[in-house]
């Protein structure tokens, strides 16, 4: 062997050594980081946001809606499911789960949030969607047709769930759009 | 120039001294509404945390030329220029006034217990948790949603019960309305005042009835001549009364 051939070979194991490296790093981040940060968790009910709206022709403010004091009802409790759901109306797993857990015992379900935020933020719904006139869509994620509720990942480290909004967007939005950023608009 | 920038909004409490009657029915609200820890021995008021307290005062003379008052202590707010003292010292941005409608806050979960702002404070109205706050059991029930509770290591003080303009803010927006009427947003202490001695609103609208009152010849600060520019403003047709408030040495 040359010495010529000698020092293309080690350039050749130097590329193949650091694609291996660089694939292998993307893996650890890409994979298994999120993997560690993250526990997933799922619904205690799957449920379908599709067949209430296309087949029971439910809109979204007959379980999301304002109070009258401009409080905003997150999701509905157990008494708006067992308006219609004391007895079973369809054939599914998660309905029957439904109303044998939860409806007939009388047990709130314990649904996830996936967007809650911490103690200490006081959030108002009626400012951005009523007064800035903000879609739903703008911060949540688009529920129209969907079949299946998403899990849910949640930091480990924090406790919070990966959707939860951060305070830098926040704030990024109420500095562009000249809304007040003072400490007490948002924190309580 | 008031501290207060828009000029607008700039919420403040007029308490009548001589309305008072010393029942400690604000300080009772206040604690209540605010989450205010305690602990089973508060013998010690060096370390117990009263957002309202109520101060005894005493004119020294003896009968029948002796005269007692009560006055009632919140945070004053101040409007001082370009900060108030307790903000301008704060090195985590903590505390700030919201220069919308002049309130003076303290996010908690900023604060790193330095305590600066207790010592800049002329008013002793910073307080600073040396517990972590335990409710015994039934209590917890008792807590507001709306405030957060502290934690050990940490400074609170009133807020001027922010967490009501935010609801009161919430309805409003719901209505379709941006400005708040007179009353929407009171405190609870102003509220729960039997005597009516605590009037609470928006200085800078001429037509308020905090307004009115604090430009009554009866008006004064405290510590006046420190020129913290209180929005807490006092009224007393008493002279020795106003020469105590301004006791400065």
């Amino acid at each position: 062997m040359t010495g010529e051939n000698k020092q293309q070979n080690s350039g050749l194991l130097g590329w193949a050594l650091f694609v291996v490296g660089f694939a292998g790093a993307l893996f650890v981040g890409w994979i298994v980081f999120p993997q560690l940060l993250y526990s997933t968790k799922y619904q205690p009910i799957n449920y379908n946001h599709a067949i209430h709206q296309e087949e029971a022709g439910m809109s979204c403010e007959d379980c999301h809606f304002f109070r009258e004091d401009g409080t905003y009802a997150g999701k509905p409790k157990l008494a708006a499911c067992a308006e219609c759901h004391s007895e079973p109306q369809g054939e599914t797993e998660d309905e029957a789960k439904l109303v044998s857990e939860y409806v007939e015992p009388e047990k709130e379900i314990p649904w996830i949030s996936y967007s809650r935020q911490p103690d200490n933020v006081f959030f108002s719904h009626a400012a951005h969607v009523k007064m800035a006139e903000m879609d739903c869509t703008d911060c949540h994620r688009d529920v129209e047709g969907q079949t299946k509720a998403p899990p849910v990942k949640i930091n480990r480290l924090t406790g919070y769930p990966n959707e939860v909004m951060k305070m830098y967007v926040c704030e990024d939005c109420h500095a562009q759009e000249n809304v007040s950023n003072a400490c007490d608009v948002c924190h309580k | 120039m008031s501290g207060n920038k828009s000029g607008k909004l700039s919420y403040g409490m007029v308490i009548d001294v001589d309305k008072c009657t010393g029942c400690m029915t604000c300080a009772v609200a206040c604690q209540q509404e605010n989450n205010v820890p305690f602990r089973e021995d508060e013998t010690n008021k060096v370390r117990s945390i009263t957002w309202l307290e109520v101060f005894y005062l005493d004119n020294g003379k003896s009968y029948p030329d002796h005269r007692k008052a009560y006055l009632p202590r919140p945070c004053l707010q101040c409007d001082a220029d370009p900060y108030p003292p307790c903000t301008f010292v704060c090195p985590v941005n903590a505390t700030q006034r919201d220069e919308e409608t002049g309130l003076v806050s303290h996010i908690p979960v900023r604060c790193i217990g330095c305590r600066y702002c207790i010592s800049a404070c002329s008013y002793h109205a910073r307080y600073f948790n040396w517990w972590d706050p335990k409710w015994p059991k039934p209590m917890e029930e008792m807590l507001t949603p709306e405030v957060s509770t502290r934690m050990r290591g940490v400074v609170e003080k009133c807020t001027f019960c922010v967490h009501r303009l935010q609801l009161a803010k919430d309805k409003a927006f719901a209505e379709g309305r941006r400005e708040l009427d007179d009353g929407e947003y009171v405190p609870a202490c102003v509220e729960a005042c039997p005597a009516k001695a605590m009037v609470f609103g928006n200085l800078s609208d001429s037509h308020s009835e905090v307004a009115k009152l604090a430009k009554s010849p009866k008006a004064f600060r405290l510590l006046e001549r420190l020129g913290t520019k209180p929005k807490v403003i006092y009224l007393s047709g008493q002279e020795w009364i106003h020469k105590l408030a301004d006791n400065v040495i």
